[in-house]
């Protein structure tokens, strides 16, 4: 166990290091949220239908996926990718340490690193920045309630877990091409429709919600955004957690299995 | 002129060949932007799904603006690539040996790539405004279609001068400043929706200081032959798309002043 913990505190140190880059990475997505919330605003205002989710709530998913982009598995551990195009896979499997574990808890540094560094300044700037600039309107509200609140905590715990799962399938999905995209490209693309980042899913239509709810991407992003808002109310909060953990357990097995499948075959070049 | 044309063309041709040489990864890849940008088309269908229509608009009409930007941004981003990678060729040096060529450094780095893959948001955008185009019923002249060109060129030269600034900066910082992406990325992102739902200090932002209304919104309109709820009068939607080239011609100017301003890193 000291052993993953050594490997995520040691690229947790290495990640935080860039912090101009996070800064510019802020700016953009401040910009970003802005016109999102503009073009929904547009929206809001040129129907007479009442829409499935407040504007406050609708603004608070805009700028907690803005927050918290960090987490989303859209893109391989780039150190993986690494290390399966160059062969050091061989390296990796010398180590006396379980190969899933060793790169989940990669992964977990990846998620959380640039989470953290993001996170904090996207909710200052969201609740308080914005009301200064004089756009109050577009200003994420703090939590429904602190049932809400607390709700949102253990949902991102979860959803930190199941990203990870999802980061350890996409890395292992290089494997058979050596490194380069192919169903990893796929996955990238469910991941950011079904989680609720293309647009929130209960904007939907109401006949497709039932089935965007219950892909294990859902419990991503949009599960946690939702308790935080009150979209979801605080009584749903275990059901939902349940699932996201459930979801996460299938697909770490899926994981491991697949990874075992593909050492089975791993043919290592020498040089 | 016809060296310059020959020597690009040879430019090309390299970069074309090289990339085919891994053809499965070409598919791949280009069926991976499509989906992606696919994806991003579905979420403006749900909304329009929902709400019906958008301060007016209707969704061919919105496709229409969303496949103007789609097209002209896919050519811009596939023709400028040498200038996206530019902070890698000032870090590593390699600026040094274009500047001792006989030739025009920008000849060379838009020489450098003509990026294949980009061939899969080319391929959504046209699918997209055909669409548009047959759902609206537009009625084609040849002014209407010169317009359409005009405007398709103009947004090409807006991109590609948008990369060309952002490479321009790298003569003073090195690194490629990111926060560019926010002006390229989401003008991209601002122009597929119509200029009349914005904010008014957007819109100016929209028109004057990065201005891509001017070869999607405006010149839009007047192909529709619809009238613009801003009051912007004909004859200036169909001159606005010249914004594109000026934009440019004025990204260059800022080019030569840094390629001036260039001190090697010496690595």
């Amino acid at each position: 166990m000291t052993a993953y913990w050594a490997i995520l505190s040691a690229r947790f140190r290495m990640l935080l290091q860039y912090r101009a880059a996070a800064l510019a990475g802020l700016f953009c997505q401040v910009i970003f949220g802005l016109i999102a919330i503009m073009v929904y605003e547009a929206f809001y205002a040129s129907t007479e239908r009442r829409p499935p989710m407040t504007f406050s709530q609708l603004v608070g998913y805009v700028w907690l996926g803005q927050a918290m982009l960090g987490m989303l598995p859209w893109r391989p551990d780039g150190e993986v990718q690494g290390i399966i195009r160059s062969g050091a896979v061989a390296y990796e499997l010398l180590r006396p340490m379980d190969l899933y574990s060793l790169w989940y808890s990669r992964a977990v540094a990846l998620r959380v690193a640039p989470t953290l560094l993001r996170a904090a300044p996207m909710f200052l700037l969201a609740m308080f920045g914005l009301p200064l600039l004089g756009l109050g309107e577009w200003a994420l509200t703090a939590p429904a309630s602190w049932a809400a609140a607390g709700a949102w905590i253990v949902a991102m715990a979860a959803a930190l877990l199941l990203s990870c799962a999802v980061t350890m399938l996409i890395n292992i999905s290089l494997i058979p091409s050596a490194g380069s995209d192919g169903v990893s490209i796929v996955l990238m693309a469910a991941v950011t429709f079904f989680s609720g980042m293309v647009i929130p899913l209960p904007l939907f239509p109401d006949w497709l919600r039932p089935l965007l709810e219950a892909t294990p991407f859902a419990g991503l992003m949009d599960t946690p955004f939702r308790l935080y808002t009150g979209h979801y109310p605080p009584s749903a909060t275990m059901e939902l957690i349940v699932r996201q953990l459930l979801w996460t357990l299938a697909l770490i097995l899926l994981g491991r299995w697949l990874l075992a499948c593909s050492m089975r075959k791993l043919v290592i070049q020498g040089g | 002129m016809t060296d310059v044309l020959y020597l690009y063309g040879r430019y090309i041709g390299v970069s074309v060949r090289g990339q085919m040489q891994y053809p499965v990864t070409f598919v791949v890849q280009s069926l991976g932007i499509l989906l992606v940008t696919g994806m991003e088309f579905v979420g403006i269908w749900a909304m329009f799904d929902r709400f019906g229509n958008l301060r007016g608009w209707t969704l061919p009409q919105i496709a229409f603006l969303y496949g103007l930007v789609s097209v002209t941004f896919a050519f811009a981003d596939a023709m400028a690539r040498g200038f996206d990678m530019f902070s890698g060729t000032v870090r590593r040096g390699d600026f040094d040996r274009i500047l001792a060529r006989p030739r025009s450094t920008v000849l060379q780095l838009a020489g450098q790539e003509l990026t294949l893959r980009r061939v899969g948001r080319l391929a959504q955008g046209l699918t997209i405004l055909t669409w548009a185009v047959l759902a609206l019923d537009l009625t084609w002249s040849a002014p209407t279609a010169g317009l359409l060109l005009l405007t398709i060129v103009g947004g090409v030269c807006l991109f590609s001068g948008l990369v060309v600034l952002q490479a321009t900066m790298c003569f003073w910082t090195t690194e490629s400043l990111e926060v560019w992406n926010a002006f390229t990325y989401g003008g991209v992102v601002a122009a597929q929706y119509p200029l009349n739902i914005y904010r008014a200090w957007f819109r100016q932002f929209l028109t004057c200081v990065v201005p891509v209304a001017c070869v999607t919104y405006f010149p839009a309109l007047a192909m529709m032959d619809r009238a613009d709820p801003l009051g912007s009068p004909r004859w200036f939607q169909c001159v606005a798309p010249l914004a594109g080239p000026i934009f440019m011609l004025i990204a260059l100017q800022a080019w030569r002043v840094g390629v001036r301003h260039y001190t090697s890193t010496g690595s």
